[in-house]
This record gives C-alpha cells, structure tokens and sequence, in this order.
C-alpha cells in the first residue's frame, strides 16, 4: 500500500513533463505502492531457478550473484540468437515516439521510463554497449551504456510495470511488441535470480497443485460441490460436476480464480448451468485445474511446463478436445504457444460441437476452443433458451480483455453473446476498445496489493472509459472475460468509478438462461433479486 | 549527456562533412581519387545490408505470435478482418503492403491528453503519419528521378514521373515539388524532435544525425541545381562513367556537386549500421507478417527443448490418500492393490 493513500483527484493530476536530467542518469527509487516484493526462497527453490536467495528490492545490496554481468550477457546474446523479435526490435526502433502515450502505465504515471519506447531503451542501451560496433566505440554518443546493478534495478522495477497488453505494438509502425522485450528482460532478471512473489509464488503452486491458488484436489471438489448447491439454491436443479472422469468427451479448463474468488465465482455458476442445460459430456480435471499460466509471466520455459498439464491431462483422461474459460494470458498461451510448446496433439480430434455439430476448424491443430465461441455457436443455431429481462438491471459495457483481443482477435463472440443475453448494452469509447482496448492495470504478475499504487495509475484510463459510458449511458456493469480483470476492477472500479461492478459474460449467460424444469428464478447468480422481481412486485417476465 | 550535445555533435559532424569537400577539392588531382568514395559507400550499403539482413533471418521465429488488430476468422456467420487478422497469406501480404506503403499502423495514431480533472480524451493525431509518408514517398520519387543521370535514353516512366513532379518549373525554375515537400517533411520531423519534450527526452544523436544529413543531402542537392547551377550534363557524363566501372571526371562540374555527392555516400554507407534499417526490417516483423492461424497449423520452434514438469503420476502420489477419501478417481489405489 501506498504510505500516504491518494484520493483520486491527486493521482490523476499527472505532471508529464519529463525531467531534466537525461534518462541514462536516473536512478530507481523503489517507492511503496509501486514495485512487486521479490520471490520467496522457499518457492525459487521449488522451482529449481537459478541464483535462489532472499532478498529484497529495497535492499542497497541485490545480493547478485558474483559472475552477474556475464550471465546476463551470455542471456543476452542466447536470446540474440532464439528470438528473431528480439534481435529485430532492438535493432529497428527509431524512437519516432507514437507508442508513448499508448501505455496505460505512462498515461497513468507520467513516468517516462513506461513510454514503451524509452522502457525498450533501457535494454537497448545495454544491447549497443556490448552487440553494436557504434555502441562500443560510440559509446555513451551512440545511446550505449555499461552494465551495472543500478541498470538490474531499473529492469527489475520497469519490466514489472509492463503488463505485456501488446496495445503499443498495434500502434508501432514496425510492430515493435514491448511484450517481448518485457518478457525476455524478465528472463534475464530471472537468470540472476530476480523475480517477483506473485509470479513465482503462483507458478510454484500451479507447478505442485496445478493450480495457482495451490487448492489440493480434495479441496477442488468440495469448492465445485459448493458451487453445485448454489445452482440447486438458485434454480433448483442439481448439476451434475465431473472431475477427472475418463473418457469424458471434453476436458473443461478454466482459471482457478473462477472457483475461489469473486466475481468469478457467478461465471463458474454459469458455466456449470450452461454444461447442465446442454447436457454435455464433460470433465473438470484437479490435475490440470488451472487455466491461467503464472509461468508466461516469467520464461518460457516455466510457461512451457505449466502448460504441459493440459494435454497430459487430456490425454490421460481419453477426451477428444479441450474447451477453456473466461482467461486472458491463459489464451494469450493456447492461442499463441500451446501447440508450439507441447504439441502436437495427435490424440486428440478435431472439435465439433456435440450440440450444433459445428466443426470448430479454427482449432483443428490445437483442439482447444474458447468458451465464448463454444457458446456464441451454440446461441446462433438457436440451442439456448435465454430470457434478456433477467439481466435487466445491469447496464452493460464490455472490455475486451487485451490477450484474447490483440493475440486472438477474439472480438465478435463475446459480445454477440451478450447482446443475446442483455437489454441494456453500451460500448465505450471506439479509443478503448477492441485492439485498442486498456488493460485492467494489473495484468502479467503486477497484481499483488503492495503495487496497489500502480494498479490503479496504470488501470487509470480503463476506469476513465468506463466514467465516461457511466456518466453517458448509466453503465452500472462491467463485463469481461478474463480472471485477473474480474480480480482487479472491482478495487479500481470503486477507486475512480463507484458504483460499476464487474461480471464475467458467462454470469450474465446463466442469468439469462432457461433451463428445463427450473423453477421460478428470484434471485441472480449473485443472489440479488432480479429487476422484474422488485418493479412488478414478484412478478417475474417471462420464463 | 543533455540533449543540446545529441543534438550539437551531429550538427557539427555534418558541417565537417560539407567542408571536408570543399576543403580537399581544392587539389585539382584529387578529385579521381575522391572518386573512390561512391564505390566505398556502394559496397558498404550492399554488404552491409546483406549481412544485417541474414543477422536477422538467421534468428528464428520460435512462436507465432501476430498482433491480431481485427476479428479472427472462426465462424462463416462472424465477418473475419482479413488483414488486420489474416488468415492466409494473402491477408499478410495485405498487411504489409499497407504497412510498407501507407504506414498503417501509424495511421491509428492517436493522442491521450488529460484535459481536465480525470478526464482524458483521444485525439487523432496523424501529423507524424502525414510527415512520415510525405518524407518517405518524396524520397522515393527523388530516387527515381535521379535514375536519369544513369541511362541514356532515359528510361520513359522517369522521364515521365520528373515531368509531373516538375510542374511547379513553369514558376519556379528548377525546383521539383518533391524538393519542397521533403524539406518541410524533415524540418517537421527534425522540430518535432526538439520542441516537443517527450520526444526530445528519448531522441538519441543518432535520430538527429539520421536527419541532419538527409537534410544536408537534399538541400545541397537542391542548391547545386537551382543556386550555384552545376553542369547536369557533365554530371551525368561522371555518373554513367562510374556505374560503367570506368569512372573519368569531366572538368568544371563545380565543387557544390561534390559536396552534394560525398554527403549521399555518406548516408548510404551509413545506413546498414543505423536505425534506417527499419526500412527492411519491417518485413520481417513477426508482430505484422505471420498469420493468425496458430490454432489451426501447429508452428514448430526449432529449439525446443524438453522443460522439467511435474507428472501426473507425481501429482497422484503427493495426494493419493486426500484424493481417495474425497472419492476421486486414482491411477493406482493402493489400498486395492494391496
């Protein structure tokens, strides 16, 4: 937490002028509110990474250990060699600037180190000083400069304050995507043993337990049980919930925030409703119970193994295709990575819909479908029965989360599902939507509530959007389809914008729906009385 | 290092180099071995162009990870964006022609401005999309012109293309309107950099470098033609000379050309080993030129290798007991195997 709490009005009064000092000079102040507390040895330990030790940022003394400089190099020049992007992007910038005020962290700090451009220099710098000839000679004339552990702190504190949302590389004239300078900078960091707790705490748990939140699978079941009684409260059925359950057509995997937390917890609702109604042959699997992949945020090779229990869970269990919930960067990986990293899933068929038949040939190879296209195809041949009115007191707007939107272009699905099953629908300014959407500000591991300042700064223009469609329209509900926006809007949302709540699109689906043989809905998914109910009296609309 | 010295040596090394000329020239024998230049700077940009280009297509491309900037293709009820989300190389090949030609990306330039109390706006902002595109098509237009001084007969489409770029001669002589458009181009680009603060702050010499000799170069090739009016049939007797690999200097082509030509070997020998790179470079940006087809077509990356994970079997064993006692499903149970 921040040691003097802002009101909102004092943190929006950013001052964007940059200092007068020259960038190159300026030192990290490690300032409460803003930074990510260092990894626990304990779980650095579990997952075998190099340099393991406690430390902590504030710490004149890093700790670093003694041959620091040539294993950051000799990391350098390995991924000089691996990554095409890599070696492209810090080649080709011409600093022309456009980026700069595309990141939600500059427009929400002012600092001008998080302009993308200037956060991609702080790397470049080091790349001229020891891989350009113009950097060696040049030196210091030619943008170059020599390694030293104030340039680590920089990194450490800089490439955390990037929440790897790709916004700036669709403004890029070359697509330069600070998502990869940011994810291989925190390689580095990770090579010196220099990582956060809410990356590595997460993976190390989602490494045991297969889940982030480290729920063992005894726990998994009971938290599903519960889930299944709140339907039955609700609407008086009794879904069925298969966990690990072989030879189930489809493996089902979904964030583990989604049954733990809120709000996440109404969209799990409306999934198991949603199987119910439709009668689908599926699994939940303990084993691979996380969607959501903690190790994207780290290296590839920690998301690479992360990721691995998908296909060996589905494999095991003899399903014939994957379907995955409501995630962000969970997508970014099984859209982007999956195949690539564990592939190629030769076990598994080709998904079709076991309802409509639709052949999801977008998914052939990976054999992982979204559930809003799984849903969206469902609705468009007309196999749900959904009823608007339920959802009548929510005034929606919808944010595309960034991974599903710039790394999928998932944009039409999501919302034709809600169009289908709300009233009251309002988008937010075309400047912050779709591939130009705004992060939560908490994305990529910066989620922890000691980086709470910066949360909040950096979820500042995504909040001022949603102002603006609150003031315009009266939007009272903010619709998403990732995790970690459904974890962090509800504190941004109240900090600038009180009164907009923060609901998954599947949550509004189970409202909506209308099952055979429920009874008379009273209450939502949240168990809050419907619309109809407190204007008519008791009176539903129409079932 | 302030930003009034990124901006001071650059100026002053392009300053040299217009005197260097002058200076040297002086010594009528010298302008053979001057002559030498052109072929350095011809070799350096060719080499270095090469070998930069295969640095890059020599790293691989492990994951294919496009920015997708429209809907993807799934369902035919979805109208997918073929481009901004292309699925075939068509829809690539799109892509990157509006990118190389139209600077796509750049046109979506908008700007974030906190107008007032938490309240921020987006503005179009296309000056830089517009500076950008004016510089670089007027660039290429002079490039194609140039083409004249190197064939004869001059080959038709550049006879054709000076003509109308020469319209503007009816008032004033001599000047194309490519030379005016280019020059108010740079100087924006070149004041853009220096007035606005944060555009100053990430401006590294190089980017003013970058600009001070293209505008050195236009400007002493706009001088020479209509102010110190070189002799352009000599000149081109020097060019076909020098492309013919037998270069012989005519006399009297006047020392403002000279300055004009070592200025342009400067900047083409210097442009493999600068940011001007960018120019190839976005061809082989993986953000812009790969297909949004990762679900459908398996990429394979040629380094991988096998990461330590954490089996099932592992997994079971750590939470057997747990797991029997809530009834959930086991490989092996071992109360049923005892």
């Amino acid at each position: 937490m921040a040691d003097k709490k802002l009101k909102p009005e004092e943190m929006a009064n950013i001052d964007y002028r940059p200092p007068q000092k020259d960038w190159m000079d300026a030192e990290v102040e490690f300032r409460r509110g803003s930074y990510c507390y260092s990894a626990p040895l304990k779980n650095q330990e579990m997952l075998q990474l190099p340099n393991p030790r406690q430390w902590n940022p504030q710490d004149a003394d890093w700790k670093l250990p003694p041959d620091w400089k040539q294993i950051i190099l000799d990391g350098m020049k390995d991924r000089l060699d691996k990554y095409r992007s890599w070696r492209l992007f810090l080649d080709i910038c011409v600093r022309c600037g456009a980026c700069a005020d595309k990141c939600h962290y500059f427009i929400g700090s002012g600092d001008p180190k998080n302009m993308p451009v200037l956060r991609a220099e702080l790397i470049r710098s080091v790349y001229r000083r020891y891989f350009t000839a113009g950097g060696k000679i040049f030196g210091r004339l030619a943008g170059a400069r020599p390694l030293d552990e104030k340039i680590i702190k920089e990194w450490y504190y800089y490439f955390y304050q990037c929440s790897e949302c790709r916004r700036c590389s669709v403004f890029c004239p070359y697509g330069i995507d600070t998502c990869e300078i940011t994810m291989l900078g925190r390689e580095l960091l990770n090579l010196v043993g220099c990582s956060t707790e809410w990356v590595v705490t997460p993976a190390s748990n989602s490494f045991r337990t297969g889940n982030h939140l480290g729920i063992p699978p005894h726990a998994f079941k009971q938290s599903l049980e519960f889930a299944q009684d709140e339907v039955f409260g609700i609407t008086g059925i009794k879904v069925d919930v298969p966990i690990n359950k072989k030879g189930a057509e489809i493996l089902f995997v979904t964030p583990s925030a989604d049954y733990f937390a809120q709000p996440h917890w109404f969209t799990l609702l409306g999934y198991l409703m949603l199987f119910h109604k439709i009668g689908l042959d599926y699994t939940f699997s303990t084993f691979a119970s996380e969607g959501g992949n903690f190790g994207l945020f780290h290296s590839a090779d920690l998301a690479k193994s992360l990721n691995a229990k998908i296909y060996e869970e589905a494999k095991r269990l003899k399903v014939k295709w994957v379907l995955g919930g409501e995630c962000g960067h969970m997508w970014r990986v099984l859209h982007q990575y999956m195949d690539t990293f564990n592939g190629p899933a030769s076990f598994l068929e080709q998904p079709v819909s076991p309802v409509t038949g639709t052949k999801f040939d977008n998914a052939k190879s990976t054999k992982m479908v979204h559930i809003c296209e799984f849903t969206a195809d469902l609705i468009y041949n007309g196999k749900l029965k959904l009823d608007p009115a339920r959802n009548d007191r929510w005034k929606v707007t919808f944010h595309d989360s960034c991974n599903p939107a710039r790394s999928m272009g998932l944009f039409e699905e999501p919302r034709y599902i809600i169009k289908n099953t709300c009233n009251h629908f309002y988008e937010m300014p075309e400047n912050t939507i779709r591939e130009r959407t705004f992060c939560c500000g908490s994305g990529a591991g910066l989620g922890p509530d000691e980086n709470m300042e910066m949360r909040l700064r950096g979820g500042f223009p995504r909040a001022n959007a949603v102002r603006y469609v609150r003031e315009k329209h009266g939007v009272n509900l903010l619709a998403c389809i990732c995790a970690i926006d459904k974890a962090s809007f509800p504190p941004l949302l109240e900090y600038w914008v009180p009164g907009v709540e923060t609901a998954g699109v599947h949550e509004l689906l189970g409202n909506a729906l209308v099952m055979q043989g429920e009874k008379e809905r009273e209450t939502d998914l949240r168990g809050e009385p419907l619309a109809g109910e407190e204007e008519n009296g008791g009176k539903q609309a129409s079932v | 290092m302030n930003s009034a010295v990124k901006i001071l040596y650059p100026l002053a090394l392009v300053i040299a180099l217009v005197l260097l000329p002058l200076v040297t020239l002086a010594v009528p024998a010298s302008q053979i071995v001057f002559m030498v230049i052109p072929y350095l700077a011809a070799a350096a940009f060719i080499f270095g162009f090469i070998y930069r280009i295969i640095r890059w297509a020599n790293a691989p491309v492990p994951f294919n990870i496009p920015t997708t900037c429209g809907q993807e293709k799934s369902f035919d009820w979805i109208h997918d964006d073929k481009v901004e989300s292309p699925r075939s190389y068509w829809g690539v090949a799109w892509r990157m022609l509006l990118e190389t030609f139209f600077f796509r990306s750049l046109f979506r330039n908008s700007s974030a401005e906190l107008v007032g109390p938490q309240r921020l706006v987006y503005g179009g902002s296309r000056w830089l999309w517009l500076g950008g595109l004016a510089f670089h098509w007027s660039l290429l237009v002079i490039l194609f012109r140039h083409l004249r001084f190197f064939t004869e007969p001059v080959f038709p489409p550049v006879l054709f293309i000076s003509d109308i770029d020469g319209v503007l001669q009816l008032a004033l002589p001599a000047l194309f309107i490519t030379d005016f458009v280019i020059l108010i181009a740079l100087t924006y680009l070149f004041f853009r950099r220096v007035v606005l603060a944060q555009i100053k702050y990430i401006s590294l010499a190089a980017d003013y470098l970058a600009l001070l000799l293209l505008l050195g170069v236009i400007i002493s090739g706009v001088l020479m033609r209509s102010v110190f009016k070189v002799d352009l049939v000599a000149v081109k007797e020097l060019a076909v000379s020098m492309i013919s690999f037998s270069p012989s200097v005519p006399d009297g082509i006047g020392l403002p050309f000279y300055i004009h030509l070592f200025l342009a070997c400067i900047l083409i020998g210097y442009f493999p080993f600068s940011k001007m790179m960018h120019a190839p470079g976005i061809l082989l940006s993986p953000t812009r030129n790969l297909k949004n087809d990762s679900r459908v077509s398996r990429r394979v990356n040629p380094w991988s290798r096998p990461v330590r994970v954490h089996t099932y079997a592992e997994y079971e064993d750590e939470f057997r007991e747990p797991m029997k006692k809530a009834g959930l499903p086991l490989e092996i149970d071992k109360a049923a195997t005892e």
